[in-house]
């Protein structure tokens, strides 16, 4: 049977002042090595979902559990820095290098020197950027896409077993997305982490989950691979998201595309 | 006005060091106060705000009321001087670094915590070199400030050159008068140079 990477069990997340539940008696398990997507529009908890899995935010009612550890007896710095942690702005420190940025949590973590350098170069290199080109440069001095890698860079330094990504190709170009999609899929299959990937993009969600959690309303209305998500839709909500999927392919039908 | 210099140069001279070690003093108490204020602030948003409207609401008494209040509680000199102008600068500090805080990217305070950086890991790893030059700029002020009102220091018995300004005054002596705000512009307008120097550096 595979580890059990992820569990939520019935858990509950209101903000102050909200009347209503932002994550409402949620329950799934994630396995070791699977690649979830977190579908949903935007206030419909799936950033909120995310933030308590690395104690960001803390559930009002319910167990969180990752790896048969329930996270709320643990200290919230010591839960984090076992987890990578990509956001869509990116997050990278302005005033520090690219490898000042990739050796945050080595540094913390009090590693020897040496074997931070190493980590830096082999990082850069997994993510596609030169180390001699960019150690030394400053974020500002980035592309979008190639801050996003970097970002990436920084998540994966200590190798931590589950990465949670928040819509981290949010603000780069389709291009540039693609690429980054096709990359963090590569990743994934070499590193067999457990990814759980925040996203509103129903393509990228399913492009990219092996399977897909889809939410509505802080609850989850299907949890399932993205083939039978299609086939078998489980409420009217995930019906109509799917058939927006397909109107909008509809517009590419009959377009040759010139050369 | 040369030949006061060769008369009284020596005094001139004194009550220029006297206002220095005032303005030493009290930006060395201030900064210590200042910094243990603000990262209580970062802890509790509710304490900073209440702080910075306490000292804001003490700034707007005019300094030599504040002198006068205080002489029958710590007596004249200077040790009143400083209480007076470390409470003063309490508040151009603490609303230049807590603003300068708060207004570092949420998103890259997010990603610092979201890591696994301690609060204090955050504010000193990311927070405070984010926002030198907030922090630099209220530093700035308070020395400004603290040059101007420690003019009005002499009143109470601080020396400095204020003595040498409020004698000319008492005396309707000009060569004073004038000495002496020259003297305290000059410090004031050269230090605030200085100053705009090392901020262009940080700013690079």
């Amino acid at each position: 049977m595979a580890t059990e990477a992820i569990v939520f069990n019935d858990v509950s997340k209101k903000f102050n002042k909200a009347g209503y539940y932002a994550v409402d008696h949620v329950s799934f398990t994630v396995n070791e090595g699977e690649f979830i997507t977190i579908l949903g529009s935007s206030g419909c908890g799936k950033t909120t979902l995310l933030k308590m899995v690395n104690r960001l935010y803390e559930p009002d009612s319910g167990r969180i559990i990752l790896f048969g550890e329930d996270i709320s007896t643990v200290d919230p710095v010591i839960v984090r820095r076992r987890i990578g942690y990509v956001i869509q702005n990116i997050g990278l420190f302005p005033h520090m290098t690219i490898a000042d940025n990739i050796a945050s949590v080595p540094r913390l973590l009090k590693w020897d020197k040496d074997k931070t350098e190493a980590r830096i170069d082999e990082l850069l290199l997994m993510v596609g950027l030169e180390p001699a080109e960019f150690r030394r440069r400053f974020p500002s001095q980035l592309s979008g896409g190639q801050q996003q890698r970097v970002g990436l860079a920084r998540a994966l330094a200590t190798s931590p077993k589950i990465m949670l990504m928040d819509e981290p190709f949010g603000a780069v170009d389709a291009i540039t997305r693609t690429s980054l999609q096709d990359e963090l899929l590569r990743l994934h299959g070499d590193l067999k982490k457990t990814f759980l990937f925040v996203t509103h993009d129903i393509n990228e969600a399913f492009k990219l989950g092996g399977r897909t959690i889809i939410m509505n309303e802080g609850r989850i209305c299907q949890f399932d691979t993205p083939q039978q998500i299609i086939r078998h839709p489980a409420d009217d909500f995930v019906r109509s998201l799917v058939q927006s999927a397909v109107t909008q392919e509809k517009f590419w039908e009959g377009i040759e595309i010139g050369e | 006005m040369i030949q006061f210099l060769s008369v009284y140069g020596e005094k001139l001279i004194i009550a220029l060091l006297e206002h220095i070690e005032l303005l030493a003093i009290t930006l060395v108490i201030s900064l210590v106060f200042a910094a243990a204020l603000t990262v209580l602030a970062v802890y509790s948003h509710r304490t900073g705000s209440f702080l910075v409207h306490l000292f804001s609401a003490i700034y707007s008494i005019p300094s030599l009321a504040l002198f006068a209040i205080l002489i029958p509680v710590t007596g004249l000199g200077m040790p009143t001087a400083i209480l007076v102008l470390v409470v003063y600068n309490q508040y151009l500090l603490l609303r230049n670094f807590i603003a300068g805080i708060n207004e570092v990217d949420p998103a890259i305070v997010d990603a610092a915590t979201g890591m696994g950086m301690t609060r204090m890991q955050v504010l000193k790893n990311v927070q405070l070199p984010l926002s030198r030059r907030a922090i630099f700029t209220g530093i700035q002020l308070a020395v400004i400030s603290t040059i101007g009102i420690g003019t009005i220091a002499a009143l109470i018995n601080a020396g400095g050159l204020g003595d040498v300004l409020f004698d000319g005054l008492r005396t309707m002596n000009t060569y004073k008068i004038v000495w002496g705000s020259a003297l305290s512009a000059g410090l004031a307008i050269g230090v605030n140079a200085a100053l705009n120097k090392v901020q262009r550096r940080l700013a690079s």
